[in-house]
């Protein structure tokens, strides 16, 4: 990881998403602030309804704009996200950055040709003819190793399997050599062995390219598989982050803790898998402290109160928690709190 | 003797076989009303309701198909519920009630349409192509156009807003199209279903309107079905059903080719 003062690749700034609607205001994303170096891999790992696909569409200016109300500071290599507006917001979306969803079974168009949905992407970000987007099609499906790319380039999405789609997808992304990479649980949908194939297949396309990438997942194998850096959130707020191997070999956050611990790992059997007791707020009425308080195992009257601040731990690793301890320098936080 | 000379006293199976073998080789029989072939008054009939219902199908479809594909993008909104208000009022308004008001209206009140015929001067030297015959065509056509425009908006409007809710749409926005870009896959997606619809109301138009030919004297097949049913024309009124039969069968076996054109999936 670069460790330069040049700008990051991505720097996002209390953000915070609300969607607005008659009934009720969901706060699905608070204060997020992250930020992901030129070809770092961040992970964002967190339970469902998080805010993790919120915050990825944000980045993308993909919420609809009528309902979701957005504030704070998006940039993408120095540009601000926010500010974009029709075509520079278009040469954004694709160009500069792009985004995989978990779904390949229904993200893709089912009334066109793969080729023709990646020949009209290179068309409309190069400016090239239809024919040499179809060849820069061809080289892409070439590129995420899909068997017999030619024929596949005029298969219709309902002709490819799950696997093959999402390569798919990875190429239509890469299609335009973006610079970030926003993925959304991009294997998730997929099973066991073609989990992995495509997740080795993105790691290695990532390093080739250059990219940076900001990786959404649950799994914590999946993580330790990919990241360099993992940011955990829990309802809606970044508890906390760190490399991936100080997340995930000591965690900080009572609830990174808790996540941990409640993973089956290969070598548990016999032993009880502690799952945390129950269940995130509600993002229409968050409670004034932690968010994590009312099931956090070491939460006292205080951390119900006050929202915690984000302490910082070390270089870049932080917990939102008053029961971790600063780091004094940038040195490692040794004792393990409470 | 009669019986004998019409072949009434064989059973009717046989009866309609032997018409059927006929009809095959072009012979339809005689008009009893008229005594003419049954081939002539039903081609010109036939002819004269493609003129209305193909002024129908062109103004109706396209203007159907624009200002669903229009709600479709704004649904729940006002200019939405708007738009869809005025769908259901084209299909509950009966058609023949809308044909006289608009009688009333355009022909009677301004003076400005003529009321009924076809042409200034007859059916044998219409010309819509000419203005003063034109005018003819506009107050059936408005009448015609009244169900399917109904019809074509509401379907379109639920299949473009349900194409807008499919996932794809974000990977389109996401790799940077532009919203018209965008629109040509979200019709194209919904095509196949207004299609379906736009097949069916084909079908009813080429059928033509006994109660709006008949307001406007128009001599269409409308018109001509109504005129044997009350004169009692069995052989045109059988020729007559079985062409519009097959119209109408092949309008939906072409709408199937169209939309398997459109839509791969539907292939197998
Ligand atoms: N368009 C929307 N309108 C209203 N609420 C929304 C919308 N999109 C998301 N939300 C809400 O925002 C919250 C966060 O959703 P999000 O999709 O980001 O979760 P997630 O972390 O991606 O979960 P998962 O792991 O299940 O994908 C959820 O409570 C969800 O109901
Ligand atoms: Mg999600």
């Amino acid at each position: 990881m670069t460790t330069e003062t040049k700008t990051p690749l991505v720097s996002v700034r209390d953000l915070n998403v609300k969607f607005v609607s008659r009934e009720a205001t969901v706060n699905a994303v608070n204060d997020v602030s992250l930020t992901v170096q030129h070809g770092e891999v961040l992970c964002i790992i967190g339970e469902s309804g998080s805010g993790k696909s919120v915050s990825m569409r944000a980045l993308m200016r993909l919420l609809p704009e009528r309902r979701a109300v957005i504030s704070g500071k998006l940039a993408v290599d120095g540009q601000d996200v926010l500010a974009l507006k029709g075509k520079e917001l278009a040469a954004f979306r694709g160009g500069e950055a792009a985004m995989i969803f978990q779904e390949p079974m229904t993200a893709l168009d089912p009334v066109y040709t793969v080729g023709h949905q990646i020949a009209e992407t290179v068309r409309r970000h190069t400016g090239c003819s239809f024919e040499e987007g179809l060849a820069r099609a061809l080289e892409l499906l070439e590129l995420v190793k899909v068997p017999s790319a030619k024929r596949r380039l005029n298969a219709f999405p309902h002709e490819l399997s799950g696997g093959l789609r999402q390569r798919a997808m990875i190429a239509l992304a890469l299609s335009c050599r973006p610079k970030l990479l926003l993925a959304d649980e991009p294997t998730t949908a997929l099973d066991a062995t073609v989990q992995i194939q495509v997740l080795i297949l993105m790691r290695k396309l990532q390093q080739e390219l250059g990219m940076g990438m900001i990786f959404v997942t649950h799994d914590l194998g999946v993580a330790a598989e990919i990241a360099d850096r993992v940011a955990v959130m829990y309802a809606g707020r970044i508890v906390e982050t760190g490399t991936v191997q100080e997340v995930l070999t000591d965690p900080k956050h009572p609830y990174t803790k808790g996540m941990l611990s409640s993973t089956v790992h290969g070598n548990m059997r016999g032993q009880d898998i502690e799952a945390i007791p129950g269940s995130p707020p509600d993002l229409r009425a968050l409670p004034t402290g932690c968010s994590f308080g009312p099931r956090c195992a070491f939460a006292d009257s205080h951390c119900l109160e006050q929202l915690p601040p984000e302490v910082m731990l070390g270089n870049d690793r932080l917990a939102r928690c008053f029961k971790v301890d600063a780091a004094p320098a940038a040195a490692d936080a040794g004792s393990v709190p409470a | 003797m009669v019986k004998k000379a019409y072949g009434f006293d064989k059973p009717i199976a046989v009866q309609y076989g032997i018409w059927l073998g006929k009809v095959l080789t072009g012979d339809f029989g005689m008009s009893i009303a008229t005594g003419r072939p049954v081939t002539e008054e039903l081609f010109r009939a036939l002819a004269n309701t493609v003129m209305l219902s193909a002024g129908a199908v062109i103004a109706a479809f396209s203007l159907a198909f624009v200002i669903g594909t229009f709600a479709g993008y704004r649904v729940g909104t006002p200019s939405d519920r708007a738009v869809t208000g005025i769908a259901v009022i084209g299909v509950s308004i009966p058609n023949y009630w809308l044909a006289i008001v608009l009688v009333i209206i355009f022909a009677v009140e301004l003076n400005v349409l003529p009321a009924t015929g076809m042409g200034p001067r007859g059916s044998e030297t219409f010309n819509p192509f000419q203005w003063d015959h034109f005018k003819y065509l506009i107050l059936p056509i408005i009448t015609l156009s009244l169900i399917p425009i109904g019809i074509i908006t509401r379907t379109t409007r639920s299949a473009v807003a349900e194409v807008l809710n499919q996932d794809f749409v974000e990977t389109l926005r996401a790799k940077g199209l532009m919203e018209a870009e965008i629109l040509l896959h979200v019709v194209k997606n919904a095509l196949p279903q207004v299609l379906a619809v736009m097949g069916l109301q084909f079908g009813y138009l080429m059928g033509g309107s006994i109660l709006v030919e008949t307001i406007f004297t128009w001599p269409g097949t409308g018109f001509l079905l109504n005129k044997a049913i009350l004169t009692r024309d069995l052989p045109v009124l059988q020729g007559t059903i079985l062409i519009l039969a097959i119209i109408f069968v092949t309008t939906n076996l072409v709408i199937d080719l169209l939309q398997t054109a459109v839509d791969p999936r539907l292939k197998r």
